[in-house]
């Protein structure tokens, strides 16, 4: 590989496949189709970014090519629930959550129809390419939407499950997934029930409650912490809508502090979430919400990022300590 | 509410290829009277509503409902039905009575339109209203929401039509262009635009605010077939519509410029553009009646 060529790029993933969330995509949407749902998908030039381009080939009468018309794919989208198929788009999520907003709102879920709305690249997993390229309010904006599922998967086994645990859901889902790159939190997969938290674990003095590629790193964080004499816990919130608020009323029982991390803005996400549940149901816990802090992301490489917001491992684990 | 009539099964009305008789033509302009003179009626409810955007339009209702598309009384949700979709979903108030007519819902539900809890608001709801093809309201998205329909039946090996009404002030939405281009890129011959160039938006004319003239060419380079008809003369709309559909060799979407007048058959409706949302007090609203009644709209 051509040392000039980007890591974003999507040359440098085709030639680089792990066992990131985009191919399995289109591997699990091509498993659904195979077992008989009536699946179709739909990018708005971004087939190679988001790996549907393995779905467009395996099932050409199925796939839409949308070209930059973002909204058109959004409303179309819905107009195609309206005959029964079970339409999934993907986009970037700065364009799919804000540019499509009341596409989403209108067509998808004011109208209850089945649309699958896959915004990738989300947070600040685009680095370099700036913000107009970052969602760090996508979580905000979509859980404000009635009738919206939203569910942020943290690899790519755990966006398989969900993908396929989902398929039947009659109503709007937004899936918050991340650049292709993600560590894998679940090598032997993960089971998904939508509004069911997975419980890695509920520490003494910190409960983490993440979402998404931030998992990874509070995973490990969580496991060092421990090595390390602490009572860490860990809740991995995959379904932001319906919410888990069993899961955060016991952790805040049980846990001097929950600590929520995320990959977007603190106001209105995760934190926000969270917070709302303790504020009205919470029982002792004190909150800490850790995410981008009402600001735009700087310019840099993904890693440099993850590392100057404190959104890996390490940046975690520094966060937990100082909130112990 | 009361429940759903039971439905019968047979087709709306009988088709053929053979040219509109006088005995047609006359049933299309008394349906076309029965909008008008039901709008009046459901808008003497709410107090407000959109008069002249239904009037303009309410041969193409007519056409498209008692002549035009392939549908069944009483089954709404008949999967291999025409679709029709608003994106001026303001002209929702002259379609509902349509809609009760040929038994999608009870007709006493036109009663309580716009009142608590009604399923019939200013805007048409999908899922509170039977027969309505596609919910609107925020205008721009409808031919994008047709498209998505006719490329679900391309991959479920369905055949039907998506008639989609669209207001002249409608042209200045971005998203209609995506979907022109979409459209036509995926050959999407059976989808069929009817332009409302009725000459008004709610601030005054259409090309006084932002002009979308030439817009034959428009549509034309944006790959698609165009007609250009009187959307007030019930027989050329009706014979082209009919021609339109029947179009089996056609690779293109298909466009028609309907030329309307937006308040047709009130005529101070149609000089004053203050009326896109109006109310007529209980005398004006019995003198307009009787005008509906009285005039024979030829073109």
């Amino acid at each position: 590989m051509n040392q000039l060529i980007s890591k974003d790029s999507w040359q440098y993933r085709e030639a680089n496949r792990r066992a990131p969330s985009l191919p399995t995509l289109s591997t699990a949407l091509i498993e659904l189709a195979e077992a008989g749902h009536p699946v179709m998908a739909g990018t708005a030039d971004l087939k190679y970014s988001n790996g549907l381009v393995a779905f467009a080939q395996r099932y050409p009468e199925r796939f839409t090519q949308f070209g930059i018309s973002e909204q058109n794919m959004v409303s179309a989208a819905a107009g195609m629930a309206t005959t029964g198929a079970i339409p999934y788009v993907a986009t970037f999520a700065s364009f799919l959550a804000l540019l499509c907003c009341e596409q989403i709102r209108m067509d998808a879920a004011y109208c209850k129809l089945p649309v699958r709305l896959i915004g990738h690249h989300t947070g600040i997993s685009l680095g370099f390419y700036g913000t107009s390229h970052h969602a760090t309010e996508d979580i905000a904006i979509m859980r404000s939407i009635a009738n919206l599922a939203v569910v942020s998967t943290a690899d790519g086994p755990a966006l398989a499950a969900a993908l396929k645990a989902t398929v039947d859901y009659p109503l709007p889902i937004y899936f918050r997934i991340h650049r292709g790159h993600d560590p894998v939190v679940y090598e032997n997969g993960v089971d998904f029930e939508l509004g069911k938290a997975v419980v890695h674990g509920i520490g003494k003095d910190v409960t983490i409650i993440a979402a998404g590629y931030p998992v990874y790193g509070a995973k490990k964080a969580m496991e060092e912490l421990n090595a390390a004499g602490h009572s860490v816990g860990l809740i991995d919130m995959h379904s932001i809508k319906p919410f888990d608020e069993e899961a955060i009323i016991e952790a805040s029982a049980r846990s001097k502090i929950i600590l929520t991390v995320e990959e977007h803005n603190i106001l209105g996400g995760l934190g926000g979430a969270v917070a709302e549940v303790l504020a009205e149901k919470g029982r002792g816990a004190r909150l800490v919400r850790h995410g981008i802090r009402d600001e735009y992301s700087l310019i840099a490489p993904p890693t440099h990022l993850y590392r100057h917001y404190r959104l890996d491992a390490d940046g975690i684990r520094s966060v937990v300590l100082e909130a112990i | 509410m009361s429940a759903l009539r039971n439905p019968s099964g047979h087709h709306a009305m009988a088709r053929n290829n053979a040219p509109l008789s006088e005995d047609q033509l006359e049933r299309l302009r008394e349906r076309a009277r029965f909008v008008r003179l039901e709008t009046i009626r459901l808008i003497s409810i709410a107090k407000v509503g959109h008069y002249t955007s239904v009037f303009s339009c309410a041969e193409i209702f007519a056409a498209l409902y008692y002549d035009v598309m392939q549908i069944r009384k009483g089954e709404p949700a008949w999967p291999d039905r025409d679709r029709f979709l608003m994106g001026k979903g303001h002209a929702a108030v002259g379609l509902f009575p349509i809609l009760a007519d040929l038994g999608f819902f009870d007709p006493s539900w036109l009663d309580t339109y716009t009142r608590l809890g009604s399923p019939l608001g200013d805007h048409p709801d999908m899922t509170k209203v039977p027969g309505i093809d596609f919910s609107s309201g925020s205008i721009g998205h409808a031919l994008s929401n047709g498209i998505g329909m006719l490329l679900g039946a391309r991959f479920q090996k369905r055949d039907f039509n998506a008639f989609v009404l669209l207001g002249d002030g409608e042209m200045q939405e971005g998203q209609v262009w995506e979907a022109a281009l979409c459209a036509s890129s995926h050959g999407l011959s059976n989808l069929i635009a009817i332009v409302d160039r009725n000459g008004y938006q709610l601030d005054g004319k259409v090309d006084d605010i932002i002009t979308i003239e030439p817009l034959d060419e428009k549509w034309r380079a944006f790959g698609w077939e165009v007609h250009v008809v009187n959307g007030h003369d019930i027989h050329a709309l009706t014979t082209l519509l009919r021609e339109v559909k029947a179009d089996k060799i056609r690779t293109k979407p298909c466009c028609i410029i309907a030329q309307t007048l937006k308040g047709k058959g009130i005529d101070y409706m149609e000089t004053e553009p203050g009326w896109h949302l109006g109310y007529l007090g209980a005398e004006d609203e019995a003198a307009a009646r009787e005008t509906i009644l009285n005039t024979v709209i030829a073109q």
